[in-house]
């Protein structure tokens, strides 16, 4: 079981107090997270634990606050207040420290494609410290099946080829811990799946930590040992996928998912919300 | 598999040490080794490096031949014009060299993998120094040695100055770059436009091919302190009188040394005030 700070602050309570201590072997840490932009809340007050070798979904609809508060978790964006730590690591102040020891993958972010695959990841062989970058490149390449593909230019790719490449380029460095933004979004169901077999190989053989930001229900059910469940930049939910749905009297995640998002069934507005609601729509 | 079979297969990394100097190095060269492969990629920027610098020096060269034939002896100084136009190009070029460089990772959308890996900003700001360099020199050199062929003017008859002249040039392009490359960060590609034009704000100021005697008063101390200035009154002091005053390039290095660490913090700020806005997030759209 995961160790857990589930929902939004005022729930957070003693586990707070625990999470202030720094703990090195901790994979992520997440403390009253919020993030401010303008006018907009898109993560509000989060905190939330991942256990080594846990592989952890955060689902949400648009605008739920999943891929900021990745980026947080990546030192790309900085919190207006509250703590990320990976690895015992403050990603505000000293991301440097463990950027080697993680890694990320996201059809929206590219390798450059002028770049032969090889050469691409040669570079990021490079920039990660892996001396037996020739031997590691050629086993990630046998590995993921892109042996073929080694030679021919990045941008030349097709989307599943490409989202080949960049896992092999977030696997490259074996990383303890491994974030990834839509896994499988645009790619057909059959390369879909495979992503997600050598997902579950990849953390089950190394015991790495996995955090995957989706809209995919199916690939979260069989991913994810634990579901954060985001709304409105609120963690709303924390369970596994099973609890979830039997909480929610429902056979599946989308269902939960689409209640959530609707505010239908567990989260539906109190009648007195519902009456705010209405008289807000009327003026 | 034992641990060194599992390295000599690659299915487990040999991870080096991630700090230190050696880290660093190891880094910069990795991005160095990026910007080498994509250059030798394409054939057609291979040579736009250096049909622009050479079409360049083409023009000022012949009319530097066409001035010596027909007017005053100061006009007939030899190559004047052309030496202006190739120190120019080596501050222009270099800028260019540097801002395009960086803002290739966000049109690759790239920028998002490199900050989340283990480079340092102040890496990423070594390594488009390293290659602006490396750059530059293969733009430079063909048209140098062609500016020879052509008008017999030889840049090395500059002497030693002329290594004081690239360095203070060069860094004068790092400090430009390094504001644009934060405007972009900071504002976006909408911002792109400032790394071209950045270094032509500093054409009439830095007096390239008159001396800072024919500007205003009131515009003598801007040209003062921008250090390419001292540069090229250096130039046509040795081309025209053959004398060199060290003291000014001293001058020129202090001045750049502000502008270099200006640079720098204007760069961090951008970057840091980006990390805030979410910025890094919407790069490349």
């Amino acid at each position: 079981m995961n160790e857990r700070i589930s929902g939004s602050s005022h729930q957070a309570g003693a586990s707070v107090a625990e999470a202030s201590a720094p703990d090195t072997n901790v994979p992520v840490a997440v403390r009253d997270l919020t993030k401010v932009y303008g006018t907009i809340t898109a993560v509000d007050h989060i905190s939330f634990k991942l256990k080594q070798g846990a592989t952890v979904a955060l689902l949400g609809g648009n605008g739920a606050g999943k891929t900021t508060t990745i980026a947080m978790l990546l030192g790309l964006v900085m919190p207006t207040s509250g703590e990320v730590r990976v690895f015992g690591a403050d990603m505000s102040k000293n991301r440097g420290a463990v950027a080697y020891r993680l890694n990320f993958q996201s059809p929206y972010v590219d390798l450059p494609a002028r770049l032969t695959v090889r050469q691409n990841l040669t570079v990021y062989a490079g920039l990660y410290g892996i001396a037996n970058a020739a031997e590691r490149i050629a086993y990630i390449a046998e590995d993921l099946h892109i042996e073929p593909l080694l030679d021919r230019p990045t941008g030349k790719l097709s989307a599943g080829q490409k989202t080949r490449v960049g896992l092999a380029k977030a696997l490259l460095n074996a990383p303890e811990l491994l974030l990834l933004d839509e896994p499988t979004a645009s790619l057909d169901p059959d390369t879909a799946d495979w992503i997600r077999r050598k997902l579950r190989e990849y953390a089950e053989t190394r015991g790495a930590t996995l955090l995957l930001a989706s809209h995919n229900m199916a690939e979260v059910e069989r991913l994810a040992d634990r579901v954060i469940l985001l709304h409105q930049g609120r963690i709303i939910e924390d369970e596994t996928p099973a609890a979830l749905i039997a909480t929610h009297g429902r056979d599946t995640l989308e269902q939960v998912f689409l209640d959530v998002v609707r505010g239908r069934g567990k989260h539906a507005p109190e009648p007195a919300d519902r009456g705010a609601a209405s008289t807000r729509k009327a003026s | 598999m034992s641990t060194a079979s599992a390295h000599a297969s690659g299915a487990e990394p040999v991870l080096m040490p991630p700090t230190g100097v050696r880290a660093s190095l190891r880094r910069i060269r990795a991005l160095v080794r990026r910007y080498i492969y994509l250059l030798r990629s394409s054939g057609v920027r291979l040579v736009e490096l250096i049909y622009w610098p050479f079409l360049q020096m083409l023009t000022w060269g012949f009319l530097q031949r066409y001035l010596s034939e027909t007017t005053s002896p100061l006009a007939q100084a030899a190559g004047v014009l052309i030496g202006s136009v190739l120190l120019w190009d080596i501050l222009f070029r270099s800028k260019i060299g540097f801002s395009t460089t960086f803002i290739e990772e966000m049109w690759s959308r790239n920028l998002g993998n490199l900050l989340i890996s283990p480079l340092r900003p102040y890496e990423l700001v070594a390594a488009l120094s390293a290659w602006s360099v490396i750059r530059l020199s293969v733009s430079m050199v063909p048209v140098a040695v062609a500016a020879y062929f052509f008008f017999g003017f030889n840049l090395l008859d500059l002497g030693l100055p002329l290594v004081a002249f690239f360095a203070v040039l060069v860094l004068t392009s790092w400090s430009l770059g390094l504001i644009s490359a934060g405007v972009i960060l900071r504002y976006g590609l909408g911002a792109e436009e400032l790394a071209w034009s950045l270094a032509f704000l500093l054409l009439p100021l830095c007096c390239v091919y008159y001396p800072v005697s024919v500007l205003p008063d009131w515009l003598k101390p801007v040209a003062l302190a921008l250090p390419p200035t001292h540069v090229f009154e250096g130039m046509r002091s040795i081309l025209l009188h053959n004398t060199f005053d060290a003291k000014e390039l001293w001058w020129a290095m202090g001045l750049n040394a502000v502008y270099l660490v200006a640079g720098y913090v204007t760069f961090s700020r951008f970057l840091a005030s980006a990390r805030v806005n979410g910025t890094l997030l919407r790069l490349g759209e």
